[in-house]
């Protein structure tokens, strides 16, 4: 059509960077991976655990969330939303932050040995698997919560309406309605879960390690900083990648509910409840598994936060702007690619929008590998530390973003592309004045996402900075190294902070005043 | 006078011929059963749909090589004719100018237009805080404000209620009296072209048929239009 042009040619040229950033990072790992001889008995024992670590918290995480989804699909009670509100949440809390929260309810010292102690229990230690696998499942115990709770959403009410007017008893229900509607959604949910800690890496960087806990992610890691044996962890990297894709393919062939739906707030009437004292138990024990690390974080954080070391401070600053340029990334190319995936051809528009898709097939640390192989002979890794890790945490973003906003591009342009042209809109004029003010919800969450993953990103800043360009979250594990948990505490309420406002700060200036 | 010259629309199986003219300044209704081809007709003069063959005169120029924007025609659709998130007056000036950055008079030509619409003091409201009614008015200030000889519309009241719609092509006849202007007026209602009272275009059996006199068209229909309006 006539002057769509400036209208394709940014998503092309978008597609097309992000498809040489994640297939040259990929080549490049190729390339070094046939250095290595072959995975040595440390590296498969990686492999190993990555796989049933992975298996084992998606099935903890989804059994759990099954009976708290259930209370929550069938009660109302006060705190209902902040609850609802707080399992769509935790994409925004920083890994690293999560970790020294739990540390503080479940370690040496935590809350839980200290009552322990004084009942005469002997003391539990939160390092080893079962230290990464209670942290997996703090992190995708709300994720499956949400996604099954949306299957029971789904249900209509009118389907418990006849199972009441037919007199059915909770066992029936839960036979002829609950349990169809249960294994649709949860292979799906298990899926997603398995898939995320598949690439885990802070988890295992800090609770896990040693011969029995360590994952492929943080092998790349230590071939890297530890061996500086690339070729090991290119290989590493591969092996990762493949694990990421046949999952990510099993994913797609079975159907993932939604996480972005909304419309949980309502409460569907039922006949058939009990006393809620059951549900009542379940909700308050998934409240305080989930608040409790936080509670304790920011008990402990709070009062130290005047009198952190100015390293954390400057190392805060980076943080912003790397949060900072992200986003911007993130949305440019999410903006970028939607449009042009919107105006060009079906065949043209299918490649532009798998291009963007590509950072699902990566993990954080192949990416950085890959990245470090391509840029390190031309630069120090500390000085390219920051734009890479905005970088690859824009194109590990991008598939979400991509998913919030071509719909919504896509809409636009059934709705309202006709009046444009009969009032005679350039491609400015249409950009200006109709896509940017109608995009601005999804354009704001793409940024928020993209800030708040960059902002507690811990992997790619681990492999390229030096104490000269950390990020808040590597300040904060060196902090936690060194055992200064005070001030580690403080930090990670700072970090917590700045990712929530982060977030909020974008997807707030998408909703303010914004009529759809 | 426009021009539909030997015209031939094809999408699939459909196929819709028009070889008509309509003189300047006449209100054309354009009646038939739905999937006929009525809307389509309207994309292609309008230029968001391209005929298979023929050619669309304005006053004996080609029109059917433009660009929607540069026809000599204000269109006004179905739905979607108002932004969302632009105020009444932002929606109307964009008539004026589609980057909105009015000069000079032209505020006042658009205070005007709501005015004659009877939306006096409306101009800071949104789409979404008025109500049918008030939406097609201000699309209809914003064809106004446009001044082009050629107005469509494609069944734009069809959400109206029926003394409301009344009400809305009386405006449309009066607006475009005033103003000299072509009028074109899709509907699927028999009492909207008797109301418009002008000339009628019955779109049925692959064919446009060329104006006739609405109301003796109506009283001795021919065969097809018979069927569509049924006994």
């Amino acid at each position: 059509m006539r002057a769509t042009r400036p209208l394709i040619l940014p998503g092309l040229v978008a597609g097309a960077l992000v498809a040489i950033l994640v297939a040259g990072s990929i080549v490049a790992v190729l390339l070094r991976a046939g250095e290595a001889p072959s995975l040595g008995s440390a590296d498969w024992a990686a492999v190993r655990f990555t796989l049933w670590q992975a298996a084992l918290s998606a099935v903890l995480s989804v059994g759990l969330a099954i009976p708290v989804a259930r209370a929550l699909a069938r009660r109302r009670f006060p705190g209902r939303g902040a609850l609802i509100l707080l399992v769509g949440a935790p994409f925004i809390l920083p890994v690293i932050v999560a970790i020294l929260g739990l540390l503080m309810v479940f370690g040496r010292s935590g809350w839980v040995n200290e009552i322990g102690a004084l009942v005469g229990l002997p003391q539990l230690s939160i390092y080893g698997v079962h230290g990464v696998i209670l942290a997996h499942v703090f992190f995708n115990l709300p994720l499956a919560t949400r996604l099954i709770l949306q299957g029971w959403q789904a249900i209509p009410a009118e389907r418990f309406r006849l199972a009441a007017s037919l007199s059915m008893a909770p066992r029936d229900i839960a036979r002829h309605i609950e349990w169809p509607m249960l294994k649709g959604v949860v292979p799906g949910a298990a899926l997603v879960i398995f898939l995320i800690c598949t690439s885990s890496f802070a988890v295992a960087l800090t609770l896990g390690g040693g011969p029995r806990a360590t994952t492929i992610e943080l092998a790349i890691y230590q071939a890297f900083r530890f061996d500086f044996d690339i070729g090991r962890a290119a290989l590493l990297a591969l092996v990762q990648m493949a694990v990421t894709v046949a999952a990510g393919l099993a994913a797609f062939a079975v159907p993932v509910p939604d996480a972005m739906g909304g419309g949980l707030d309502r409460v569907v009437r039922r006949w058939d409840l009990g006393r809620p004292w059951g549900d009542a138990l379940v909700i308050a024990l998934a409240a305080l598994f989930l608040l409790a690390p936080l509670l304790a974080l920011t008990i402990r954080g709070v009062p130290t936060f005047t009198d952190l070391p100015v390293s954390v401070w400057s190392a805060a600053g980076r943080s912003i702007w790397v949060a900072a340029a992200s986003a911007l990334l993130c949305v440019c190319l999410g903006l970028a690619i939607s449009v042009a995936a919107a105006r060009t051809g079906r065949r043209r528009a299918k490649g532009v929008e798998l291009a963007g898709m590509l950072g699902l097939a990566a993990s954080p640390l192949v990416l950085g590998t890959g990245l470090f192989i391509v840029t390190f002979p031309f630069f120090r890794p500390d000085t390219v530390a920051l734009p890479v890790t905005a970088v690859v945490n824009a194109v590990l973003a991008l598939p979400f973003a991509l998913r919030a906003i071509l719909p919504a591009v896509a809409r636009i342009e059934g709705d309202y592309r006709r009046l444009a042209d009969a009032l005679g809109f350039g491609p400015w004029a249409w950009i200006w004045r109709v896509l940017l003010p109608r995009l601005r919800r999804p354009l704001g969450f793409a940024g928020g996402l993209a800030a708040a993953l960059s902002m507690g990103d811990l992997g790619v800043i681990a492999l390229f900075a030096d104490s000269e360009t950390a990020t808040l979250p590597l300040q904060l594990y060196r902090l936690m190294g060194a055992y200064r948990m005070d001030q580690a505490g403080g930090a990670a309420v700072l970090l917590l902070g700045l990712s929530l406002l982060a977030f909020w700060l974008c997807d707030r200036g998408g909703r303010v005043d914004a009529d759809t | 006078m426009l021009t539909l010259e030997g015209l031939t629309i094809r999408q699939g199986t459909f196929e819709l011929r028009a070889d008509l003219s309509i003189p300047r300044g006449a209100h054309v209704t354009v009646i038939g059963p739905s999937g006929a081809g009525k809307s389509t007709l309207l994309s292609v003069i309008g230029g968001f749909f391209e005929a298979t063959s023929g050619r669309i005169l304005w006053n004996d120029l080609r029109i059917d090589d433009l660009p929607p924007g540069k026809r000599p025609v204000a269109t006004i659709f179905q739905d979607n004719n108002l932004f969302p998130h632009m105020t009444t007056e932002q929606n109307v000036a964009l008539g004026i100018r589609p980057s909105g950055r009015l000069r000079g008079a032209e505020p006042q030509q658009v205070r005007g237009a709501l005015k004659s619409v009877g939306l006096d003091g409306f101009g800071d409201r949104k789409p979404g805080a008025l109500s049918g009614g008030q939406q097609s008015r201000v699309a209809l200030a914003r064809a106004m404000v446009q001044d082009r000889p050629l107005l469509l519309l494609d069944e734009p009241f069809a959400a109206l209620g029926p003394a409301l719609r009344v009400e809305m092509l009386d405006l449309v006849t009066q607006l475009a009296r005033d103003g000299g202007r072509t009028l074109m007026i899709v509907t699927h209602d028999p009492d909207d072209a008797r109301r418009v009272d002008g000339q009628t275009i019955l779109v049925a059996d692959g064919q446009a048929a060329p104006p006739q006199p609405t109301g003796p068209l109506l009283d001795d229909p021919p065969p097809a239009l018979r069927a569509y309006l049924g006994p």
